[in-house]
């Protein structure tokens, strides 16, 4: 972004500018570091920064997606159109043990299948190519035990997160220096909100994927939660017959845990606008947060993102 | 600031100021909306942010306070309050019926459980007029080092007081650690002000007698606010409780307070964080600017090697600009081609910063593993990881009376001024003036952990004024005479695991091959050099760190050094390492099980240290750390010292040393 004319930074200039010094940091101080690249709103801004960071280099790392086999279709279609038109090292993982066993949000439901096939698929991905960092864009006001976490994020060689062992992080530096096994995982979204995201998205036209535009789409209602019938796997109830409804999602993971809401906003403005007005927040439409008070401190401990 | 609480949105009144009253979205009117958006994404567009930092103890409302803010400001959406609803009756201590606004802010599991706050944690929440984030940090004494992490990257504190009970020891702890930081702003939030009957003079004096301490440190500007946080009087709205005070609001004063003005103003500096090189074509320098302006063709000084070029671009993925300025993170393309890497800095050169190696510091301890003197941590400072030593501890302050205090080592909290000597000389400017180019972090070389954060107050002296005498006849003529490599075989291992016979066969080899040797024995050299060390783990460091350097001499002068120390710790026979060149340190592992030694017991110290005669003793009372990666390891328990030695003379003649 261009700076103002008095030497003064807004407060989105300052959050890029943070951004991409925590980005470089990583690039300089890891051997091998990847970017975890979720196809959400918050990965395609993540995405935006890493490629200012090292302009006119392309990021010196791949990014990653760990797929569980339950993502939208119009999700896996736009990563890898994204991945092609930047010229980007995509590397997809699927936890092939938990295919293999059948696993899924329908069949073991989604404490189960969340840990199969997203947390241990992610720690068998990064055992796998042996990364030492790993960028996140979880921000901290999204929830409650991720506005302790830090920066430059520490894990055991097991990957392990301890929240009352955290290094302490001061001024801009940041100590990434791990042993033989452990690694980083790196968040240089901390400081954004979900709004600073949206206007960010909005001042720059970066793409997102479409599902968080409203459209006629086939949904069904369980428990409160309008889930869309992405694909055939989706088993319906006797008597449930999914409806068209003009729908869309706030934030994006595997469709059978991914609640949409009505809405008539078909554009970026219309939506950040319906944002501003939202009586909900958005991690509310994420069917694994709602089990326990301390469940997402929890679940990052295991490893978990 | 009424109209705020007319609708429930994510950015306070400035929804309000733009759009309808109306909070329903209207689908019909998207013109409109889209009118309205692209209005209001403008205004948002100039706002800037502000970074505070809360102190305060628990029972002061911290929390509360910040609760209160997050609530004012309408942050709270609906299912997050139909949650804390929820945890109120599990874990709330305002009774079942009142909202606890604290619980919005202890994010821990465990503290919910234990209510109090144990770590750092950042809030979020904007005005038309700014974004904020808050770092929200603990009271007690124990959690100064969170207090001193938060304070890091905050413009200004709100500090909270007790009415009822005014300024407290702890209101002068956190005082002096917000000064100790370089924070100019501080507010005073007197907190509480319902129990005091709303009682001018009770806010009063305590503001007079803040005022006056403040001055002492240094603070520059105090504000002084009556608040009650729970009830909201004087957070966002003015208090009809107490006509008697016309200030601003704690939230008008943040939207208005002016911070971090200076360092645009001050000599431009920008670490290289990352050197940047897509093609043969183009070379630029990625960094953020940490003070000043930079234009296209201002003359730069690149340090620490004092070369000097013009600006020729400043790039970025958004075009190129003709100036950048402090907090912009930026590529510069420069004139000629020198060699810059990740570490330097580049700077305005006609005001440059210092360049030294020993240091005037103020040190925060955040390790329950005490700072000992001499011992060798990594510093992080600018972009650089340098080896470094606290050489001296000048005192200690206690924090909440500010008196000094002699001490051999520093624990967990401490705060000391002391003297900082780095492995080689980098570029940087005192704290006071720059805190990007005067703040740095000790990293433990063996767990990688952040042990503590410090400040420079002042080099000792400019490494530019110090030269190496260069001689003529240097290490490499010494040794060639000799027909050997210089080296330090250093033998480690437990009391009685056969340092001392293995090195003196070696060395017996080694002077029949007409080599030049020279053996240190730990015992031999406590008696002359080291007489005056005892075994607490601050003598043992000096003791390794004195025979280190001797070492060091010895192979100048081209000598084969054979030493035979116990050395119990890893972090000094890195520094051992780090002092000589590459392949001149053999680290050689006299590995016998702590069985053997103490079967063998040469010298009966084991009986006595079992009796509990010897304190410290290395394997008892003392830890030995192995060695993870030993040029050689002698599995000494089993075969013969003849054997042994004749392994280490392998080595050397595999290495070429012989």
């Amino acid at each position: 972004m261009t700076a103002l004319t008095a030497e003064r930074l807004t407060h989105l200039e300052r959050l890029e500018a943070e951004s991409i010094h925590i980005m470089r940091e990583v690039a300089a101080q890891f051997r091998n570091p990847v970017m975890m690249y979720s196809i959400g709103k918050d990965s395609s801004v993540m995405l935006h920064l890493a490629l200012k960071a090292f302009y006119p280099s392309k990021p010196p790392f791949p990014l990653l997606h760990v797929d569980t086999t339950w993502k939208f279709r119009e999700m896996v279609e736009f990563r890898d159109r994204r991945a092609r038109e930047l010229g980007l090292d995509l590397i997809v993982h699927i936890n092939e043990e938990g295919v293999r066993q059948g696993v899924g949000p329908f069949t073991h439901g989604s404490a189960v299948h969340t840990d199969v096939m997203k947390t241990q698929s992610l720690k068998q991905a990064l055992d796998k190519y042996g990364f030492d960092a790993a960028f996140g864009g979880a921000r901290r006001d999204e929830e409650k035990s991720r506005a302790k976490e830090r920066v430059f994020s520490f894990r055991t060689a097991t990957h392990r997160w301890d929240p009352k062992n955290q290094r302490p992080e001061l001024w801009n530096l940041y100590n990434g220096r791990i042993g033989k096994g452990e690694s980083i995982r790196v968040f240089p979204l901390s400081n954004w909100t979900e709004l600073d995201i949206w206007q960010y998205i909005y001042l720059n036209d970066i793409p997102v994927v479409p599902l968080y535009f409203a459209k006629k789409r086939p949904v069904v209602e369980r428990d409160g939660t309008l889930i869309m019938v992405d694909d055939e796997r989706m088993p319906l109830e006797p008597g449930e017959t999914p409806e068209y409804r003009q729908v869309r999602f706030r934030t994006l993971g595997c469709y059978p845990l991914t609640g949409a809401i009505e809405s008539d906003a078909t554009t970026l403005p219309e939506v950040i606008l319906e944002m501003l007005l939202a009586k909900t927040s958005e991690r509310q439409g994420r069917v694994i947060d709602q089990d326990q008070a301390a469940s997402m401190e929890a679940k990052k401990q295991e490893g978990y993102f | 600031m009424a109209s705020e609480r007319e609708d429930t949105t994510d950015t306070g009144s400035s929804a309000s100021d733009v759009m309808a009253p109306d909070t329903s979205p209207a689908p019909h009117q998207e013109n409109d909306s889209a009118a309205q958006i692209a209005a209001y994404l403008k205004s948002q567009e100039d706002k800037d942010l502000l970074r505070f930092l809360t102190c305060g103890s628990v029972d002061d409302g911290k929390s509360t306070l910040i609760g209160r803010l997050l609530y004012d400001c309408q942050l709270l959406f609906e299912d997050q309050l139909a949650a804390l609803n929820n945890d109120s009756g599990r874990y709330g201590t305002q009774g079942p019926d009142e909202l606890d606004l604290a619980l919005l802010v202890d994010g821990l599991a465990a503290e919910r459980e234990q209510g109090i706050t144990i770590d750092v944690a950042y809030r979020f929440f904007t005005t038309d007029k700014r974004k904020f984030v808050v770092a929200d940090t603990p009271g007690h004494e124990q959690y100064t080092r969170n207090m001193v992490t938060g304070a890091s990257t905050t413009d200004l504190a709100v500090l909270l007081v007790d009415a009822r009970k005014g300024v407290l020891t702890q209101t002068r702890r956190h005082s002096y650690l917000v000064s100790l930081l370089g924070i100019r702003q501080v507010v005073l939030a007197v907190n509480k002000m319902d129990l005091v009957d709303w009682d001018q003079s009770t806010f009063e004096s305590i503001a007079a007698e803040y005022r006056t301490f403040a001055g002492r440190l240094g603070i520059e500007h105090v504000t002084c606010i009556p608040v009650s946080a729970l009830k909201g009087d004087n957070i966002s709205q003015s208090s009809t409780h107490m006509p008697w005070y016309d200030g601003p609001t704690l939230l008008e004063y943040l939207e208005q307070v002016k911070v971090g003005q200076d360092v645009t103003d001050r000599p431009f500096r920008m670490a290289v964080q990352w050197v940047n090189r897509p093609n043969l074509d183009f070379r630029g320098f990625s960094g953020t600017i940490a003070s000043g302006t930079v234009k296209r063709g201002d003359e730069i000084v690149v340090l620490p090697s004092a070369k000097t070029t013009t600006v020729k671009r400043i790039v970025t993925m958004d075009g190129e600009l003709d100036r950048a300025f402090a907090g912009q993170a930026v590529t510069l393309v420069l004139d000629e081609e020198i060699d810059i890497s990740r570490g330097d800095v580049i700077a305005a050169a006609e005001h440059r910063p210092g360049v030294a190696d020993q240091f005037s510091v103020h040190v925060v301890w955040m390790s329950e593993q005490a700072l000992l003197p001499e011992r060798s941590y990594l510093v992080h400072t600018g972009s650089s990881f340098v080896g470094g030593r606290v050489t001296r501890i000048k005192h200690t302050v206690n924090v909440n009376t500010l008196e000094a205090l002699a001490a051999s080592h520093l624990e967990l909290n401490d705060v000391a001024i002391g003297d900082l000597h780095l492995d080689r000389p980098v570029p940087f400017d005192p704290y006071a003036e720059n805190p990007q180019m005067g703040s740095f972090i000790l990293v433990d070389r063996m767990t990688n952990a952040t042990v503590g954060a410090g400040m420079i107050d002042f080099a000792l002296r400019r490494s530019t004024n110090v030269h190496w005498h260069a001689t003529k006849v240097d290490k490499r003529v010494r040794a060639a005479a000799k027909g050997q490599a210089p080296c330090v075989l250093w033998f480690t291992g437990l009391s009685g695991a056969g340092k001392s016979v293995v090195s003196d066969l070696v060395e017996q080899r080694l002077n029949a091959m007409g080599k030049h040797t020279m053996l240190l024995d730990g015992d031999n050299v406590r008696h002359g050099l080291n007489r005056d060390l005892g075994f607490t783990d601050e003598d043992r460091v000096e003791n390794i760190r004195r025979v280190s350097e001797v070492s060091k001499l010895m192979v100048d002068a081209g000598l084969i050094v054979l030493v035979s120390f116990i050395s119990p710790f890893r972090s000094e026979r890195q520094m051992a390492r780090d002092m000589l060149d590459d392949g001149e340190f053999l680290e050689i592992f006299v590995d016998t099980p702590l069985e053997v030694c103490e079967a063998r017991d040469p010298k009966g110290l084991y009986k006595r240290a079992r009796a509990g005669e010897i304190p410290n003793f290395t394997g008892i009372g003392s830890p030995y750390e192995p060695p993870e990666n030993p040029e050689l390891r002698l599995e000494a328990g089993e075969r013969e010292a003849e054997q042994l030695a004749k392994d280490v003379v392998d080595m050397l003649a595999q290495r070429g040393v012989i």
